[in-house]
């Protein structure tokens, strides 16, 4: 059997891969260990959060689907950040456990390109350093032109809880442990990584009195740029927070021997941003309690997530520590917190496309990158899907720079600098972010997903028309003029003065902190203007010094981005570069002095040794 | 290399003319800004022009300025050299102008480069000049981190260390919201120790002055109208220090006198004409010079004969002075006296004569006591020592008060941010450090987060 594209993995990077594929026009195979496991979400119960948010809009910008399911599945949606500012503002959601994967699975079904396929892949099949196919574990062959793999968590996966070890994937399925053999024999560099997941907690058994709840925000608000969110804001689903005490601590100070992590049992590199309870503790030893969040799974069963809790305690432990947190007296445990750990490829072997330096045609994306999290596991594979795509119409490879998108710092991350621990989005990863907005992920990017054909004319043209009203409203802006006879009393109040000598535009007066635009719809001085155009003038307005600063920065990157380095240059006849710098450069191979420029040990003197070399072999064409 | 870049061409101290030197897109736009003359951004290529470098309002040297276009120059890039006045004082100062209007020091070696880069030599005398810039440019980043030794750099970086902290902070609240233990930077919170942070990066331009006290003493200006005593006081000063009375040129381009030195510290002594506000052509040059040299001085020792008629007249002239530390020396106090000392109590004044040996005393305790001199003498040598040094920290305040002006007008915690990293930034260059991955070693060793 052949297929143009072969996606392995059918989680959060796989599903958003085919898609992209098979509306790309490319007949595609999704294979998966477990069709019903299509989108699942074994861990946090969550869809979007700071940064990942921004990341959900970007994916939906361009054409992918995690945005628009997630606006159907969700049981409660927040904005974060309302307070802190716009530029860092972010959706987040619970997702429905049982209706996003339903949703998802419904909607890959519906795509005329896409076959899913339930079956465990042995090994890839590669021939002169390209990619031919895979080869099942029953023997079976399925050829191709382009292979995606999306494995997650499931390269040899082992599953530890105390010192209790399983050798599987989430959910009890199988752990794929000739796959990654079979990429090792290819040359590839494996990271073996560790992650975890909280305790799962029988809502019937909560004492809710005695915790704090959380509800969701009684705006309406979407993912989607194209959702028109009609939920009921009033009938959301709350999350509750508890905290550790002294006595939690001392339990598990008193069993710390008796953890995975702290017994030597797990020789993967954890996460920084997902310690487990006991590092906590361990690390910060002064600190008298640790927040912990309850949030609900589903509507369809009664698992509320422990975030917070996550824990390589054996199993007796597990109960006790549950039993010490306030409304978790009486808690029953319907999963108990478990670590896992996993191979992932060392991500600098790869191309910013995704495509791997190794074998040609073959792209990876999501976990087995070295990541963390559904959201960027999600926009990965959508970029693989993407320039595999693009690949195979020998179109130029899309790639989405630093100041572009969410997306782009994050897969310029991972093959610049690596990752030795599973890789999470964070605001501060991103030096632009106050241009990588969640209101703006369109006019950033649905350009894009329109020119490489996921965003069809309808939705391409509300974009344009957007950007008309935004440019109208400024303008409108700044034509209007108020003067001492027309100024409204209102405005004045809020200005803090008695008269007005000379005559301003509207557009002038609201850089002033106090003035609004709401405030002179509601003076009716101009018409009111739907809330997105609002939202983006105002920013364009208040921010608009900020907004110079931060693009006078990108201008920096964008020039070195220009100057191109030869893919067969060789760094070895550079004299003098720093032996440490060399190395690094021949490992990363970067496409451009600002990629060199960020890889760490690579210094601006070697920077500056390599620009003159390149002048000096490659002349002035560069 | 698409920043422009300046250096003093000519050695500095010695020669009568300096070159500073600019290159690069900006450079004529930028000395234009501080040129007042022609507009130099209209002139024709490989043209010379008479003017002064001024700036904030003050003349700070009449200079010949070249004009040269690209692509006819040494880089290839627009060129403009200024002509000024040797003394290592102007010529450093308008290097330093050059710095804070949006040139950049230019590296050992990077005029040279320049040419090269851009093709403006060849291949054959690039490689020769190329070991020599690249071992410069090593060079001069170990020096520059090498010189800022022990004190300094232990001050710097506990600066950048506190904003480190703010910012990683911002980054917590802003990445991890929903954490309630976690302390929430307002701008309440943020204002008085961003103010203390500006404060700090004062002390170090203060110090940097002390620094250069240290080095090249005070420059002094004896003025006052004529007969007033002036040339006795310059006299009793150096009767004293007999040793090292000479006729040096001095740090600015007009002769010292004599030099003195007090606590330690050297007083470079500068004689003046005497004023007279007249209407005669000549005395009025002599007048202007006079000013001139007030400008460029330290301190101004204006001197008051104490059986004067009219103290305010006398004192007319000061006062069109006031941006400068001045001792108002009541000259002849031996004698009577019709002088108020209400009429003074705008100015520091002290009493004395050249008559006693101990007439003088009054006078340099003052001086003593207007510098620090005493503690200056105990202190450390640590200081910014360079242009470069100097222009980093003082653009570092600029960007802390802008943020402080924002958060005035009520912007949020991520907008203030991009302040604080720019300010990080900007300090490390000096330490020879640059942002990478500290910020968030700092965030995660600090705050306790995570599923």
């Amino acid at each position: 059997m052949k297929y143009d594209i072969i996606v392995v993995g059918g989680g959060h990077a796989g599903c958003e891969a085919a898609h992209a594929t098979s509306k790309l026009g490319h007949k595609t195979a999704l294979i998966t260990g477990n069709i019903n496991n299509i989108a699942d979400m074994p861990c946090n119960p969550s869809i979007g959060g700071t940064a990942k948010g921004i990341v959900v809009r970007e994916i939906d910008a361009l054409g992918g689907l995690m945005g628009k399911i997630a606006d159907q599945s969700h049981i409660q949606l927040k904005m974060l950040n309302n307070s802190k500012g716009p530029a860092v503002r972010s959706l987040r959601a619970q997702a429905d456990k049982i209706t996003y994967p339903k949703i998802m699975l419904e909607t890959l079904q519906t795509l005329s390109n896409l076959n899913i396929i339930e079956a465990m892949v042995k090994k890839i099949l590669v021939k002169k350093s390209k990619i031919e196919g895979i080869e099942l574990e029953d023997g079976t062959k399925y050829f191709c032109n382009a292979l995606i793999l999306t494995t997650g968590t499931y390269l040899k996966s082992k599953i530890l809880i105390g010192c209790d070890i399983k050798e599987e994937g989430p959910h009890g399925e199988k752990s794929s442990y000739f796959l990654s053999e079979s990429l090792k024999e290819q040359g590839f560099e494996l990271l073996r990584l560790k992650t975890g997941t909280p305790q799962r907690i029988d809502r019937k058994t909560i004492d809710f009195d005695k915790i704090k709840a959380e509800e969701g925000d009684k705006t309406h608000w979407s993912f989607s740029f194209d959702t028109i969110p009609t939920y009921d804001v009033h009938n959301q689903e709350k999350c509750y927070i508890t905290y550790t005490n002294d006595k939690t601590h001392k339990i598990i100070n008193d069993n710390l021997k008796k953890s995975a992590m702290y017994s030597g049992n797990i020789k993967g590199t954890g996460t920084r941003y997902c310690p487990s309870i006991e590092d906590k503790i361990v690390r910060f030893a002064d600190k008298e309690r640790h927040q912990l969040f309850l949030e609900p799974e589903s509507l369809y069963y009664d698992d509320m997530y422990l975030q917070g809790f996550s824990t390589s305690m054996p199993i007796a432990v597990q109960e006790e520590m549950v039993k010490s947190l306030p409304g978790l007296e009486n808690a029953k445990i319907l999963q108990y917190a478990y670590a896992i750990e996993y191979d992932a490829i060392n991500p600098l072997q790869l191309k910013p496309s995704l495509e791997t330096k190794l074998i040609e045609n073959l792209f990876t994306a999501g976990q087995i990158n070295g990541t963390s999290g559904y959201e960027e596991a999600a926009s990965q594979g959508l970029i693989a899907g993407i320039n595999a795509s693009r690949k195979l119409t020998n179109q130029e490879a899309f790639i989405l720079k630093r100041n572009e998108a969410y997306i782009g710092v994050l897969i310029d991350d991972l093959v610049t600098k690596g990752t030795l621990e599973p890789y999470r989005l964070l605001t501060s990863r991103a030096e632009f972010r106050l241009i990588l907005r969640h209101d703006n992920a369109d006019l950033r990017l649905r350009e894009h997903g329109y020119k490489i054909g996921l965003i069809d004319q309808k939705r391409y043209d509300r974009l344009l028309e957007k950007k008309a009203n935004i440019n109208n409203l400024i303008s409108k802006l700044k034509t209007k003029k108020l003067t001492k006879s027309n100024i409204p009393s209102a405005i004045l109040k809020k200005l803090n003065i008695e008269t007005l000598n000379t005559g301003y535009s509207l557009y002038e007066f609201a850089k002033r902190p106090e003035i609004k635009l709401n405030d002179y719809f509601n003076a009716n001085i101009i018409d009111n203007w739907p809330n997105e155009i609002v939202e983006a003038v105002e920013f364009h307005i208040k921010y608009e010094g900020y907004i110079a600063k931060t693009y006078k920065e990108v201008e920096k990157m964008l020039k070195l981005e220009e100057k191109q380095i030869p893919a067969n240059i060789n760094y070895d006849n550079i004299k003098n570069i720093a032996s440490e710098a060399k190395e690094k450069l021949k490992k990363i191979k970067p496409l451009n002095i600002a990629q060199a420029s960020r890889i760490s040990g690579v210094n601006p003197v070697d920077i500056s040794l390599l620009v003159i070399y390149l002048k000096k072999e490659y002349g002035k064409n560069e | 290399m698409d920043s422009t870049i300046c250096a003093v061409s000519t050695a500095i101290g010695s020669g009568a003319i300096s070159i500073i030197r600019c290159s690069g897109k900006d450079a004529i736009k930028i000395v234009n800004s501080v040129f007042s003359g022609v507009n130099l951004e209209k002139v024709l290529s490989h043209t010379i022009h008479y003017g002064f470098i001024n700036f904030k309002n003050e003349k700070i040297d009449e200079v010949l300025v070249s004009v040269m276009r690209s692509p006819k120059t040494f880089t290839t890039e627009d060129i403009v050299e200024i002509n000024s006045h040797g003394g290592i004082a102007t010529t450093n100062k308008i290097l330093e102008i050059l710095l804070t209007s949006g040139c950049k020091l230019a590296e050992a070696g990077e005029f040279t480069k320049r040419a090269f880069l851009n093709g403006r030599i060849d291949l054959l005398e690039a490689e020769a000049v190329g070991d020599l810039i690249l071992s410069e440019t090593e060079n001069s980043r170990k020096l520059a981190i090498n010189q800022i030794t022990g004190s300094l750099s232990h001050k710097i970086n506990n600066i950048r260390q506190k904003l480190i902290s703010l910012q990683a902070n911002i980054e917590v609240n802003i990445d991890y919201p929903e954490y309630d233990d976690i302390l929430v930077l307002t701008a309440e919170i943020l204002k008085p120790t961003l103010t203390s942070i500006t404060g700090e990066l004062q002390r170090l331009l203060v110090d940097s002055k002390n620094g250069k006290i240290i080095k090249n003493g005070l420059d002094v200006a004896i003025i006052g109208q004529p007969n007033v005593g002036k040339s006795s006081i310059l006299n009793a000063l150096l009767e004293e220090n007999k040793a090292i009375v000479t006729n040096i040129p001095g740090t600015t381009r007009d002769i010292v006198e004599g030099k003195i030195s007090l606590n330690g510290i050297i007083l470079n002594i500068i004689d003046t004409a005497g004023l007279r506000v007249t209407s005669d052509q000549v005395e009025k040059i002599g007048v202007e010079k006079s000013r001139e040299i007030c400008n460029l001085a330290d301190l101004i020792i204006y001197v008051i004969d104490n059986t004067t008629k009219n103290i305010f007249e006398d004192l007319k002239y000061l006062k069109t002075l006031s941006h400068k530390p001045a001792i108002v020396f009541i000259n002849k106090d031996d004698k009577n006296s019709n002088i108020k000392t209400s009429e003074l109590k705008d100015y520091q004044f002290v009493f004395g004569n050249t008559i006693k040996t101990s007439g003088l005393n009054n006078l340099k305790n003052k001086i003593v006591e207007i510098f620090n001199l005493e503690e200056l003498e105990t202190k450390d040598f640590s200081y910014l020592s360079s242009a470069r040094q100097i222009s980093l920290v003082s653009k570092a305040i600029s960007v802390i008060e802008e943020a402080l002006k924002a958060l005035e007008n009520g912007a949020s915690i991520d907008l203030i941010s991009i302040d604080i990293k720019k300010c990080y930034e900007l300090l490390g260059e000096i330490v020879g450090e640059t942002y990478k991955e500290d910020l968030l070693d700092e965030l995660f060793s600090k705050f306790c987060l995570g599923k």
